[in-house]
């Protein structure tokens, strides 16, 4: 009887049921694709930070920069410096430091963690930044102003009217332990020519290239390159395991040759850390913080998601606020509208209840009826909802949608900066520093791919339920409070 | 039976109270066909919703058989509805996308008759009442008298022992009224039961055992008359 006199309500109230399959539809498939979203998002944030800290890395070691490191970079030239010719003078220089915003400390601190409880694997990394400077500046510019009362014109430099012009080229460069350290920047890479550095290359000059930088550099295997001012053996390069992202440096050496070269002895600028267990993360940071002390910067993948940028982080801000709310507002509208067609269904069939409960219907079985109407509605929508959702994420996928990632953190992402300036000389200091750390962080693009999980539609077809319920639980309410007498009074 | 002392029922209208019945006293034996007569809002339809069991008096008692119904909770009151009594109305009140072996069939839905002999006792009340070849047909696909007999299989499907009809022939024409009349007093004759109509039609009224006025809530006349 239920069955029968819900499946013939059901059909003869065609346009109340579409209209509230449909409500309940548009809100389902909203949430659906909003967490899809959300979860793309997600995984496109984790495969950014992939990138940058490598495979199986849940956990940052990191010192805040202090103040009295956080100056820029300097270029400073003696009077006699370059040579001169043809009333221009060009100078040039290179500098190997620790990169902008990064801090350096003891490597013990990798022991130190390695020993903590839960930590599977801990390496040290110090992450470089390679700076050359080139320029032409006027060669004669010495004095004379003044002197008989009328200005000499300028002449020299490289536009023979006294101007300047300078350029600056920056590679990153990144010293690793390659002693077969199973996690780091390199296991989110792969080696497509060469070789890998091993444990016999400590100390050596050889370093492994990024394949990007490799081509823009023009540089492959066998080729030399130029790093604080010593010249390195291109061994092998590797490539990004991501689709469309660079690898975490242009460089990578041994990690005791970049500590040697860049006077940073003994020192890491970040330690990776990979628990034994992801359910053991938080408690491995907790351990890890207590460890190492206040001083020291600890953070999880989750932590770092936030230090993610660009458009990525865009969509992740639009997905978690504007989605989630706008996910909330239509499902509220939908449950409303359910609710109110319900209830004024109940109110139309007054007459009917007021039969059934005359010839025995308890208010039991007819609040059952109403639920029960409401609920198969609250399905129908959350199915054909469901089939919206899917075909919406389908279409989102088609489309390829490419986001921008940028990750400024610890262990600074790499990225080749090339600047250029022209004008009067004198410069360096905090200045430049500002222009570097600009682009210091590196932006790869990622294609965001929603993924189809169980879950979610585990959550649509929870809310349409919950839906149907509330709608049925209102109008069931309703349909109780008839009171048999006043029920068939109302009709007569 | 039917056992009426001083039962008095007000209603509250607007904020002031208006007495519907007013200390009627009433007995109606087992088997009795009874037609209650009176003018608009004079009683009636109160009277047959406390016989129902669809309300209870303000005041007095009302007693079938031993059962005090004045005294029963919401779901006893149910019960009583679901297994002794049968209502036919005037406007017939069929569930409209139901069937007409559906309809008869949601009398016996509280009773946890199972399926198979749900369909069967319908089947064979809709034969009872001459509808046997209009099982399938909804009521929109029914004239008025033959919805009335489809109301009338309802009200008899679950064997009932009283049977309340409220103006049962209110909504149909002359020839169909005496189809309905005829259908009820064959009913009443061959199960034994107790009918109780409420008409206003002298017609119907002068077919029943008894005749009962009711004026402003109160029993004016009690008459015998011939079946």
């Amino acid at each position: 009887m239920f069955g029968t006199y819900l499946r013939r309500e059901l059909a003869n109230r065609r346009r109340q049921t579409i209209i509230i399959a449909v409500g309940m539809a548009l809100a389902i498939a909203l949430v659906i694709v909003v967490n899809a979203v959300a979860a793309g998002v997600q995984n496109a944030q984790a495969t950014a930070l992939k990138s940058i800290y490598g495979v199986g890395t849940d956990i940052t070691i990191t010192e805040p920069v202090t103040a009295a490191s956080a100056g820029g970079q300097q270029f400073q030239f003696g009077s006699g410096a370059g040579r001169t010719s043809g009333g221009t003078r060009t100078i040039g220089g290179s500098r190997l430091r620790t990169d902008f915003g990064t801090q350096t400390f003891a490597a013990t601190t990798v022991a130190k963690a390695a020993a903590t409880p839960g930590v599977k694997a801990a390496t040290g990394v110090l992450s470089l930044s390679n700076t050359t400077f080139s320029g032409q500046l006027p060669g004669g510019a010495t004095g004379g102003f003044g002197r008989s009362g009328a200005t000499p014109r300028p002449t020299g430099g490289p536009d023979g009217a006294g101007g300047s012009a300078f350029g600056i080229t920056r590679v990153s460069v990144l010293g690793y332990d390659v002693g077969g350290a199973t996690i780091g920047p390199l296991t989110a890479a792969t080696l497509t020519k060469g070789r890998s550095l091993t444990a016999a290359d400590a100390g050596k000059d050889v370093a492994v290239l990024d394949s990007d930088y490799a081509t823009s550099a023009k540089k492959s295997v066998g080729s030399t390159v130029s790093i604080g001012g010593k010249t390195f053996s291109v061994v092998g390069i590797v490539k990004s395991t991501s689709a469309t992202g660079s690898s975490a440096s242009n460089l990578y050496i041994p990690l005791d040759t970049a500590q040697n070269l860049a006077g940073d002895k003994g020192d890491v600028s970040s330690v990776y850390v990979e628990a034994a267990s992801a359910d053991q993360i938080g408690t491995v940071k907790t351990a890890l913080q207590q460890t190492l002390g206040s001083t020291m910067t600890v953070n999880t993948q989750a932590d770092l998601a936030s230090t993610v940028s660009g458009s990525l982080s865009t969509t992740a801000s639009l997905a978690s606020s504007l989605g989630l709310w706008l996910s909330v507002l239509v499902l509220a509208a939908a449950f409303l509208i359910a609710v109110l067609f319900t209830v004024s269904g109940v109110n139309r069939r007054t007459r009917e209840f007021g039969t059934l409960k005359a010839i025995g219907w308890s208010n039991r079985r007819i609040v059952g009826q109403v639920a029960g109407e409401s609920f198969v509605q609250g399905l129908i929508g959350g199915a054909i909802g469901v089939v919206i959702g899917i075909v919406a994420i389908v279409i989102v996928n088609m489309a390829h949608p490419v986001l921008t990632a940028s990750a400024a953190a610890a262990g600074r992402p790499a990225g080749t900066a090339a600047g250029g300036f022209g004008g009067g000389s004198g410069f360096g200091g905090g200045g430049l520093g500002r222009a570097f750390n600009q682009v210091a962080s590196s932006a790869s693009s990622i294609v965001l791919s929603l993924p189809i999980t169980p879950a979610v539609f585990g959550i649509a077809v929870g809310l349409a339920v919950l839906g149907g319920l509330i709608a049925g639980a209102f109008g069931g309410w309703r349909a109780s409070r008839l009171r048999p007498a006043e029920a068939l009074r109302s009709v007569a | 039976m039917y056992e009426l002392e001083r039962v008095s029922k007000t209603y509250r209208q607007g904020g002031r109270p208006v007495a519907a019945l007013v200390d009627v006293d009433l007995t109606i034996a087992d088997g009795e066909f009874v037609a209650v007569q009176g003018q608009t809002g004079g009683g009636k339809s109160t009277l047959l919703q406390l016989l129902g069991a669809l309300d209870k008096p303000t005041s007095g008692t009302i007693r079938l058989g031993e059962a005090d119904l004045g005294r029963m909770g919401a779901s006893e009151l149910t019960r009583v509805r679901a297994t002794q009594i049968g209502f036919v109305f005037q406007s017939f009140n069929l569930i409209p996308t139901l069937s007409a072996q559906e309809n008869v069939e949601t009398a016996l839905a509280p009773t946890h008759v199972d399926k198979r002999e749900r369909r069967d006792r319908a089947q064979e009340a809709l034969e009872s009442v001459g509808l046997g070849d209009r099982v399938a047909h909804l009521p929109s696909e029914l004239s008025g008298g033959q919805q009335q007999r489809v109301a009338i299989a309802r009200a008899l499907v679950k064997q009932p022992q009283v049977l309340l009809a409220d103006e049962p022939t209110g909504a149909l024409d002359e020839d169909t009224r005496g189809e309905i009349v005829g259908l009820l007093e064959s009913v009443w004759k061959d199960r034994g039961l107790t009918l109780v109509v409420v008409t206003h039609d002298s017609w119907v009224a002068h077919r029943a055992e008894r005749r009962i006025h009711l004026k402003q809530g109160r029993v004016t006349e009690k008459a015998a008359a011939k079946v």
